[in-house]
């Protein structure tokens, strides 16, 4: 789905606030945010609850009006059209199937209200129910069928309309970790075959990073960056981002030089090594910079090796081990390697030993 | 009702009070306090003798008697015809409070609102009845109008809160991302009631519906004073009859009416049951 980059914008938000309440009791849910989301583009808002993202969704579906900016969908202004009139459908969290009808009924819910023929509408409910492997349970009512059946009917029935963007809420939250995973596959499929602009809301970073195109993740009604999953992973920006997703290293450095995104930081050892420096930084002194646990490994104390401390802990993964070492100060520095490696083992807690950082692995912070 | 969810509340949690010594006993002498007193009545509308008081044996003939009764038979439809009236404007009217009061933002006085609403339920029957007495009396004499319109408009006043009732709780048990849902997906907010709304809360609506019926029904202190000469409702007729000879065709009214009771608010609990 790469094809998409650099496609026109499917969803635009210029300058969206959102303001709940109002005086001193006012909450500001969304904090002057812009974001260009592109056609047939997987996008994910990710963060903690709270961040804005749920807020950010139901303005693009019109349950809510932003308090200033603007939504554009397909460049067009729709910041003040009610919900049924905007070509956009929404998975609710809580799937919210309609309990009166059938399965059939309820994929056929959307397109009975657009004025669809009834030939159309049986055409497209067959199709949809295909597509989502429900054909067997057409006649079902809703309370008589599983959790991940009533996703799946929720799925087709936003689908059905063939909208042009379809907004996830946090639709997998609700499932056991087996059938998340078959729906994160499902959801990447169904994108895949339908071409549809998908924005999924989700606070789990796994999930944004293994089914993203690009991923937005949000902070106290701010969005903080933008990027491909291995964008976001490798290259955090923010202090924020490198906490959220996934773990890290934190250590403080200097920075000598900036050319191009690609620095060099000094660390507190005096050894100097290569670090992607965020745009609009400059060489100006002391910086924050971070190392994720897999780029780094431990090595016997010696020329080679950047960093050197006391191993204060082994922790035992199976697949791989973590390397608690102690640089002296601050907290420990983690090192993850793989237990298929030969050097895995030959280190024990309280020796002395030295860490080497990846070329280019080292990423400085803005803040 | 309001008992039964009451007590449901109480045993869902820990402490449960059915577990406190005295309470089946409390409980039993509750019962036979509330139920005790209805089974002579019942019995006696069985009796073959005049006598409420002195049984002589089985017969049907009270309910033949009073089933005969033109003065019964003109109240008895009266009274249908009055509770079905009224319940149904007063269910109209409640359905449209309980979604004003359930279906926007929160806003100011929506409290008093509510107090407004159920202010019926407060306010002493004597003081409404009374009251009504005197309004209708002067409207009466200016219209020189004496129809059943008074007492049609009496009732589906006093029967709008327990109509209300029912329909709110069920409205505010409904999940409204059902409505969102609907309305994401093309449905004006008209088609949303029509389509969501309306279906989910048929269940809340008769039962407000058969609640406001019955206490229609049974009213008597509010039609005693709104009513015109010879629009005896079955409860009035009854209570004319007390001041005369008293003979077991009254218990077979009142039986008849404990049976279309019973059976309703019966109907009423298994409808509030029934799963959102």
């Amino acid at each position: 789905m790469n094809s998409a980059k650099g496609g026109p914008a499917a969803v635009q938000a210029l300058n969206v606030s959102k303001v709940f309440g109002e005086g001193d009791s006012a909450v500001v849910a969304l904090d002057n945010v812009s974001v260009n989301i592109r056609q047939n583009e997987f996008f994910t808002l990710l963060g903690p609850s709270g961040c804005g993202k749920t807020t950010l969704l139901r303005l693009i579906a019109g349950f809510d009006h932003p308090s200033n900016g603007a939504i554009l969908l397909e460049g067009e202004d729709i910041s003040g059209l009610p919900p049924y009139q905007r070509p956009v459908n929404t998975v609710f969290q809580s799937y919210a199937l309609f309990p009166h009808m059938t399965v059939a009924g309820n994929i056929a819910f959307g397109l009975e209200m657009l004025g669809k023929s009834k030939p159309e509408i049986d055409a497209t409910v067959t199709d949809m129910l295909r597509l989502v492997q429900m054909e067997e349970l057409k006649d079902r009512q809703t309370s008589q069928i599983s959790g991940g059946q009533q996703q799946r009917v929720a799925l087709a029935r936003a689908l059905a309309p063939h909208p042009k963007v379809l907004l996830l809420d946090e639709p997998l939250s609700a499932l056991d970790l087996k059938l998340r995973k078959e729906m994160q596959i499902e959801l990447k499929r169904l994108q895949h075959e339908t071409g549809i602009t998908f924005i999924f809301v989700t606070h789990d970073q796994e999930e944004a990073l293994t089914m993203s195109d690009r991923i937005a993740v949000m902070s106290a009604g701010n969005i903080l960056q933008v990027g491909t999953p291995r964008d976001i992973y490798d290259h955090p920006a923010e202090r924020f981002v490198a906490n959220f997703i996934g773990e890290t290293n934190f250590f403080q450095a200097e920075l000598v030089s900036v050319k191009k995104g690609a620095g060099k930081i000094k660390l507190a050892s005096g050894k100097t090594i290569t670090a992607t420096v965020p745009d609009g930084l400059v060489a100006n002194g002391h910086i924050t910079a971070v190392v994720r646990p897999e780029h780094a490994r431990i090595v016997e104390p010696g020329a080679s090796s950047t960093l050197v401390g006391t191993l204060e802990n082994i922790v035992y993964f199976g697949t791989d081990t973590h390397f608690h070492v102690a640089l002296g100060g601050e907290e420990a520095f983690i090192v993850r390697m793989q237990n298929a490696r030969d050097d895995a083992g030959k280190f024990s807690t309280g020796m002395n030993v030295g860490i080497t950082i990846d070329a280019n692995a080292a990423q400085v912070l803005r803040d | 009702m309001a008992e039964l969810g009451m007590s449901s509340a109480v045993t869902r949690r820990a402490f449960s009070v059915r577990k406190m010594t005295g309470f089946t006993a409390v409980a039993i002498v509750c019962f036979i306090m509330l139920y005790a007193p209805l089974l002579p009545l019942v019995a006696y509308s069985f009796n073959s003798g005049s006598s409420i008081a002195l049984w002589e044996g089985f017969s049907w003939r009270w309910y033949e008697a009073a089933w005969r009764n033109e003065l019964v038979q003109d109240a008895a439809f009266r009274s249908l015809f009055v509770a079905t009236l009224a319940s149904t404007f007063a269910t109209a009217l409640a359905t449209m409070a309980a979604l004003g009061t359930t279906r926007t933002r929160a806003y100011r006085g929506l409290t008093a609102i509510y107090a407004m609403i159920n202010q019926p339920l407060m306010v002493p029957e004597i003081v409404t009845a009374v009251a009504l007495l005197i309004v209708f009396a002067v409207i009466k004499t200016a219209t020189n109008y004496h129809g059943l319109v008074y007492l049609i408009t009496a009732h589906t006043a006093f029967c709008i809160p327990f109509a209300y009732l029912p329909i709110r709780a069920r409205l505010e048990g409904m999940d409204i991302s059902l409505e969102t849902a609907a309305a994401d997906l093309y449905a004006t907010p008209w088609k949303t009631f029509r389509r969501v709304t309306l279906p989910l809360l048929w269940p809340g609506i008769l039962a407000g519906a058969m609640l406001a019926f019955v206490i229609s029904l049974d009213d008597v202190v509010i039609t005693e004073f709104v009513k015109s000469p010879g629009q005896d409702t079955l409860p009035t007729y009854m209570l004319g009859q007390l001041r005369r000879v008293i003979t077991p065709e009254i218990n077979a009214i009142s039986t008849v009416l404990l049976t279309v009771s019973a059976v309703m608010v019966t109907f009423f609990f298994f409808l509030n049951r029934k799963k959102m």
